[in-house]
């Protein structure tokens, strides 16, 4: 089958990798809608979703004007995040993990949080337009989620010893997802190339340090960087995601497949 | 219509009209405050003819952002021209430095705390380490905003940070330590 969007392929697939992070990550923080561990609690893991499927959003509507450029009129937002499958998702491993408890829940979002300010203001500078003015907005968003999810890493690291526990368990069991975040691939080398993608390598020394400096606060090691999942072209962002990825997949997608654009 | 017809010169009497419809609507979570005055609106600028209004999303989740839109066209269609078109910027990105003083006298008497002047730079990791625990006890001076953000009730300084996320995204939970009081604090953007 010819490739619909030659040209701009890369871009599309950059553009889908921003998107999918957000609408993922979302649908996660979703899944606590009235089972957060208190009211507040509650609240903000959902504000935290809506900004990220808001931003999603944005990026996806972009991916869908580059894809009509060359197979008009493109999929829309809806058909993008409902209508497919595991192997077309673009999003992180990290950002797909399950909830677990509540330290597994906020150690992914520091982890990730961290890595997506840094992402963001680097993107703001892109010379896609763009690609720099959703960054910018975006970025005003996560700069709440930054302190409010690296204020959970210090009040549970430093809190009981059960919670100290598992805020430790959580950062050491999803630390091997953290390394694709900083991985370069082909497309990527391309548009950074052109001034259009961040340079992900480049971020890992301040991610780095300023987790290292949060997890020093919260009295948790920072684990040493061991073997990492979805390394050279093999992880969420060439499409091979991990088991958990489908099931979160059938949950999200039900609704939009069972009743073919359904209006309420 | 021939295609070299000159545009119509603009009439200001018609950007008068768009500009008193738009300030009929109010966001929908604080009914007190119109979309003008929140700074959504930036423009109404004639092109080619038509009347364009540029609009800005506020925070990019906000389920506010879909009514509002409705809502424009809805009193665009009641009161303006028929000649309107709406335009959503992205560039520069909605701030709350945007927010005029006279809605930020109606927040406060809607028991909302206005955001404080100057909004942060986007996307800084390094969190002051201090700010994390200041926010949790009472007596820090100054917390992630506890010093500088006054109850909207009884003016007192002397508030502190309960959630980063209250009733909406745009806005944090505070207690005020004077008059006991929890309020919404609309975060700096």
């Amino acid at each position: 089958m010819a490739d619909p969007i030659p040209d701009d392929r890369q871009l599309f697939d950059y553009v889908l990798r921003l998107a999918d992070n957000g609408v993922v990550l979302a649908q996660r923080l979703g899944e606590w809608v009235g089972k957060g561990p208190a009211l507040e609690e509650d609240i903000a893991l959902t504000n935290v979703g809506l900004d990220l499927l808001g931003q999603g959003r944005m990026w996806l509507a972009y991916a869908r004007e580059i894809e009509a450029r060359h197979a008009p009129p493109g999929r829309d937002e809806d058909d993008l995040a409902f209508l497919r499958d595991s192997g077309e998702f673009r999003n992180l491993l990290l950002v797909e993990q399950p909830n677990g408890n509540y330290a597994d829940t906020m150690a992914r979002q520091f982890l990730f949080d961290q890595w997506h300010a840094l992402l963001l203001r680097a993107l703001s500078g892109s010379k896609d337009g763009r690609i720099a003015a959703i960054a910018a907005k975006a970025g005003k968003e996560v700069r709440y989620h930054v302190e409010r999810s690296a204020d959970w890493v210090v009040r549970l690291g430093d809190g009981t010893g059960l919670s100290h526990r598992r805020m430790q368990d959580a950062i050491d069991a999803l630390w091997m997802y953290t390394g694709e975040m900083f991985a370069v691939d082909a497309v990527e080398r391309q548009l950074i190339a052109a001034g259009v993608a961040a340079d992900a390598a480049a971020l890992r020394e301040p991610w780095r340090s300023s987790v290292a400096a949060v997890l020093a606060e919260a009295t948790l090691a920072t684990p040493a960087d061991g073997w990492m999942q979805g390394m050279n072209g093999r992880g969420g962002k060439q499409g091979l995601h991990t088991e958990h990825f489908g099931h979160m997949l059938a949950e999200m997608q039900i609704l939009a497949r069972s009743y073919p654009g359904a209006r309420w | 219509m021939t295609s070299n017809a000159p545009a119509p010169r603009p009439d200001p009497a018609e950007a008068a009209a768009i500009w008193r419809a738009l300030a009929t609507v109010v966001d929908p979570e604080i009914p007190s405050v119109t979309i003008v005055e929140l700074g959504i609106v930036r423009s109404v600028e004639p092109e080619g003819g038509d009347w364009v209004v540029a609009i800005t999303p506020t925070y990019s989740g906000c389920p506010a952002t879909r009514v509002i839109e409705s809502d424009i066209h809805e009193a665009l269609a009641q009161e303006a021209p028929a000649n309107v078109r709406v335009r959503t910027v992205l560039s520069p990105p909605w701030t709350t430095d945007w927010i005029a003083p006279e809605a930020r006298r109606k927040l406060r008497e809607a028991g909302i705390a206005p955001p404080r002047h100057g909004a942060p730079d986007a996307a800084g990791t390094a969190v002051p380490l201090q700010r994390l625990r200041g926010d949790r006890d009472a007596s820090a001076p100054t917390g992630a905003g506890g010093g500088d953000v006054a109850c909207p009730r009884c003016g007192s300084l002397r508030t502190t940070l309960v959630a980063r996320f209250g009733s909406t995204a745009c806005k944090a939970q505070y207690r005020c330590l004077d008059c006991l009081e929890p309020f919404d604090y609309f975060k700096p953007y």
